[in-house]
């Protein structure tokens, strides 16, 4: 049987993500009851969340989430891990038995420092989260049989084969307490289904669930592997996580102007531009970052330190709403996932392609 | 009149349920809907749905001369190649409303996704109609073949648009009709403004217009036949030379 990363998958699924923007923390209850109204969106062959803010008393370290085929590739990816990082701590992740969960990998949680002296140094533009990603990015090349599937600060994924609703009891969510959660049921039509391949994707802090496929995917998996990317999964939603990593951490773009670069105006929407410095920035922005435009059906929420962000392709191939209530914000697939556990919001509307719904913690701008 | 409480119940129980009870009892409430599919799908003439809550995609899919009543909003795919019958929806709808239409009419209170009315189309007595009192997204009418839709674009604010872009792409048959006159860059090739407004069209727009207030329960005192611009395909069968050359 062919394992992912040796197939490529056409995709639709479910997503939803709820946001509390003043940073109060719960547990995860709703989000699985959201997305679990979803249950028909997606097949049993992936289902994951992504958590912020769970772990406050590790919040300095990297929270890596790893996968292991069998205890040989633990033994080489440890080495690897003392090698290159002080740990904190080290623990299998907490799941209790769920019928429908089955064929399930050794799942380990390490918080760890980047070893500063001798590994990261200023003078090679290398920072300890720089230099964190990398050796993320090793292990999943060169370790075959390991994946780390989470690797930000003070949050974490959750994820593998089977529904979501399972996926979340098997994770125990309902005893981790985040202000920000994302979750996808997955519906691959071809896959063979494997742990790593179920959303979110993940890299450092950044976590995407995706609804759709990635036409450009290629194009874009050629310009990130230019910076140092490595996609070992051949799915498209791994790609757009890496570009909003290169976009806002490695080159610095405010976050709005990288959704415009994955989510360009058509040219001709651009010449209509009455300001002249905003067509010319428009302009640059298609020029320099051409191959970071994704192209093909999406909805996406992207989730980061700063907040929750949802987004379309430009012309709405895949569904998309959002709600607010009080400090919350919400965004899903259907409507009634929001509603669910949602009564009577302030405000429920239908983001148009390409423009973003963007929630961040307070205090945070845009 | 029966009543089911939907809560929890899982949407081919509930369309089972649905089924069963028009034997006895062709009028029914259902309460607390939150996305179940294909709610009405296939129903005949004599039932009548009334929904509240927010029923989930593809709501008539197939629908036979039923009459539903939404009390919510609606998601994606409703009256999915209905056949005959009436959908009334006390709020917004989404994306790829009256997709492939063939007959009946649906009237929505707000605003609507996009894609509205794709590749609707007429056959003979059969004349789907879409009737919108708020503002569309993208792709309005896009492959349209047949049938009519009208735009009202009520209590739109300032910044807000009618219509998006890429309105009547594709489009082969039926008529748009729009409260006002957006510019031209918003609609595709396929489809030209029609100079040609005739009686017949102020009859159509008036009655379905006056059902929609009646229904809705507004005034709409300042709206205006003669703002209405008609749109029509530039041509009935734009692809019939793609595949040969006479």
């Amino acid at each position: 049987m062919l394992r992912e990363g040796e197939l490529r998958i056409p995709s639709g699924c479910s997503i939803s993500g709820i946001i509390d923007k003043k940073g109060k923390k719960f547990n995860g209850e709703e989000i699985i009851k959201s997305i679990t109204l979803m249950h028909d969106r997606s097949n049993g062959l992936g289902g994951g969340f992504a958590a912020y803010g769970i772990y406050p008393n590790y919040k300095d370290f990297y929270a890596l989430h790893i996968f292991y085929e069998n205890l040989s590739v633990k033994t080489q990816t440890d080495d690897f891990i003392k090698k290159h990082f002080d740990i904190e701590k080290v623990e299998n992740i907490p799941t209790r038995s769920v019928p429908n969960i089955v064929n399930i990998p050794l799942i380990w949680r390490y918080f760890v420092r980047p070893r500063t002296q001798t590994c990261v140094s200023k003078e090679n533009f290398i920072d300890e989260a720089e230099f964190t990603s990398r050796c993320i990015i090793k292990i999943n090349t060169n370790c075959k049989g390991a994946y780390v599937f989470s690797s930000g600060k003070n949050m974490g994924t959750f994820k593998g084969v089977g529904y979501p609703e399972d996926i979340g009891k098997f994770f125990m969510l309902d005893t981790y307490e985040a202000h920000m959660w994302t979750a996808h049921g997955r519906f691959p039509t071809n896959t063979p289904g494997w742990w790593g391949g179920a959303h979110p994707f993940t890299i450092l802090n950044w976590s995407v669930v995706h609804n759709g496929e990635i036409s450009s995917y290629d194009t874009n998996r050629r310009f990130v592997e230019m910076y140092g990317y490595k996609c070992t999964l051949k799915t498209d939603t791994e790609v757009i996580t890496y570009l909003f990593d290169m976009l806002v951490r490695k080159h610095n773009l405010p976050i709005e102007k990288a959704i415009k670069v994955v989510s360009a105006p058509f040219w001709d929407d651009i010449e209509r531009e009455k300001s002249e410095e905003v067509k010319n920035e428009l302009r640059s922005i298609r020029a320099v970052y051409a191959n970071a435009l994704i192209n093909g059906p999406f909805s996406i929420i992207l989730g980061c330190e700063r907040g929750m962000i949802a987004l379309n392709d430009r012309i709405k191939l895949r569904p998309l709403v959002a709600a607010e209530k009080n400090n919350r914000t919400y965004v899903a697939s259907e409507e009634s996932a929001i509603r669910v556990i949602c009564n009577n919001p302030e405000k429920v509307w239908a983001p148009k392609g390409g423009e973003p719904v963007i929630a961040l913690l307070e205090g945070e701008q845009e | 009149m029966k009543t089911i409480d939907a809560l929890n119940v899982y949407y081919r129980d509930l369309n089972s349920l649905i089924d069963n009870s028009i034997e006895t009892d062709s009028d029914i409430t259902l309460k607390n809907i939150f996305g179940q599919r294909y709610i009405g799908r296939g129903l005949p003439k004599k039932a009548k749905l009334k929904i509240y809550g927010t029923p989930g995609n593809d709501m008539a899919a197939y629908m036979d001369g039923a009459e539903i009543e939404v009390f919510g909003n609606a998601q994606d795919a409703i009256g999915n190649t209905m056949n005959y019958g009436r959908i009334v929806i006390h709020g917004n709808c989404g994306d790829t409303l009256g997709y492939a239409m063939r007959g009946g009419e649906i009237y929505v209170e707000g605003d609507v996704g996009y894609r509205v009315g794709i590749h609707m189309k007429e056959y003979e007595e059969m004349n789907p109609v879409i009737v919108v009192g708020g503002k569309s997204g993208d792709f309005f009418g896009e492959y349209m073949a047949g049938g009519a839709i009208i735009l009202l674009g009520l209590n739109l604010t300032k910044d807000e648009d009618m219509i998006g872009r890429f309105c009547g792409t594709g489009m082969h048959g039926g008529v748009i009709y729009l409260n006002g006159t957006p510019d031209k860059y918003r609609f595709g090739k396929e489809v030209a403004k029609s100079t040609n407004i005739t009686s017949e069209d102020v009859l159509f727009l008036r009655k379905h217009i006056d059902f929609y207030k009646k229904t809705f329960s507004k005034q709409l005192n300042n709206l205006k036949i003669e703002s209405f611009s008609k749109y029509v395909a530039v041509n009935k069968n734009p692809y019939s030379n793609m595949y040969c050359i006479y």
